[in-house]
């Protein structure tokens, strides 16, 4: 693009530079006339400065707006699918760690019921006894009934223990499911930054700094949603143990 | 023992808690990242570090290496539970002089095994 002197006012400016100039060549003053002469061109060069000026902010602008649209490519085709995906593994992960929990409370609901029935029982047979209402096979009966109902205290309370236990270790999911949201969370921070970094650009203001993550090699990842995660990512304790053994441990 | 357990999660520290209780540890502690973990490990009497990796502020990576350059924690046994479970991070905890690494989810049993692993070698070295 060629610079133009194109308004009246930079016409102004150059007539008393050009006046002299002519002034100076007619009365043969080749000196001040080479001046003159450098005087013009600097003004055309300054114009033409200006120009360059102004290209480069518009090629920066585009430039920006490309890197803008090219995280939105990559936001639509791999983020928001592995966002989805994410998200999948929640409700998978929620589903399990209920019907977790409602077995095993299943499983011990009718130990300890068992349990609460066989005392009322032994209790009523006791007070029988206390009233002096029983009689000496009766009574032979009921501490052989005593006996078994302990060893069903003993074994069915380690049972119930149990599921106790399972019922803690069915919560874990609120942590792995938590790492999860979070991730889709911070996601749809990055969507909504560059989408108004878009709108700036689109508005030919300046975009705002739209940068994404850097990817850190060894920046935590939280669980892997899928159990085939990669030749890099262990499927199980198993594979960790394997792991540290062959390192020395 | 008395044992710090530091996970952001509040959930997993009662899950972790919960399991220790079960195996005679009563004396725990619990802090929700290794910012919050590491003056509490430098102004206490805690024996054991149990520990998550993926957390706020510093992680449990971080915590590991702090207790190694740490002169008077430095001995200190620590184990990891994480849901990390990248080779290379695996190879990096074993590398920093991590004790025990478990990937979350884990079982009540996994982590009886680990402890026992922890304190025979302890008890070997001694």
């Amino acid at each position: 693009m060629e610079a133009q002197i194109s308004t009246e006012g930079e016409v102004q400016d150059l007539l008393p530079s050009l006046k002299k100039l002519i002034a100076d060549i007619e009365s043969g003053e080749g000196d001040k006339a080479q001046e003159g002469f450098d005087e013009l061109t600097r003004i055309r060069e300054s114009q033409l400065f200006s120009e360059m000026g102004a290209m480069t902010r518009q090629l920066h602008d585009a430039l920006r707006s490309f890197e803008v649209d090219a995280n939105l490519a990559d936001v639509a085709e791999t983020q928001i699918p592995d966002a989805k995906e994410r998200l999948n593994y929640v409700i998978t992960k929620t589903e399990e760690a209920a019907h977790r929990t409602l077995n095993a409370m299943d499983e011990a609901a009718p130990l300890v019921k068992s349990l609460g029935s066989t005392a009322v029982d032994m209790k009523a047979r006791w007070l029988r006894l206390k009233r002096k209402e029983m009689d000496a096979g009766e009574f032979r009966f009921l501490l052989d009934g005593l006996l078994v109902y302990l060893d069903q205290v003993e074994g069915d309370c380690g049972q119930v223990n149990e599921y106790l236990t399972e019922v803690v270790m069915a919560q874990d999911f609120q942590d792995l499911t938590g790492q999860v949201v979070r991730r889709v969370i911070q996601l749809v921070q990055e969507v909504e930054e560059n989408l108004v970094g878009m709108i700036r650009v689109r508005g030919g203001a300046q975009a705002a700094a739209a940068t994404a993550a850097s990817d850190k090699s060894l920046e935590a990842e939280g669980p892997q949603i899928n159990s085939d995660g990669g030749a890099d990512v262990v499927s199980d304790q198993d594979d960790v143990d394997d792991l540290l053994s062959s390192l020395g441990f | 023992m008395k044992i710090l357990v530091v996970d952001d999660f509040s959930t997993m520290r009662r899950i972790i808690k919960n399991l220790l209780r079960d195996l005679g540890f009563n004396n725990t502690s619990e802090a929700d990242d290794g910012s919050t973990a590491l003056p509490m490990l430098q102004n206490g009497d805690f024996d054991f570090l149990v520990t998550d990796w993926n957390m706020p502020i510093m992680q449990g990576i971080d915590l590991l290496k702090a207790v190694r350059a740490d002169e008077r924690l430095a001995s200190m046994p620590v184990l990891l539970v994480t849901a990390e479970a990248k080779k290379t991070q695996i190879v990096e905890a074993a590398q920093a002089g991590v004790n025990g690494y478990i990937v979350k989810p884990f079982t009540a049993q996994t982590l009886k095994e680990k402890l026992e692993k922890i304190f025979e070698r302890l008890e070997g070295a001694a």
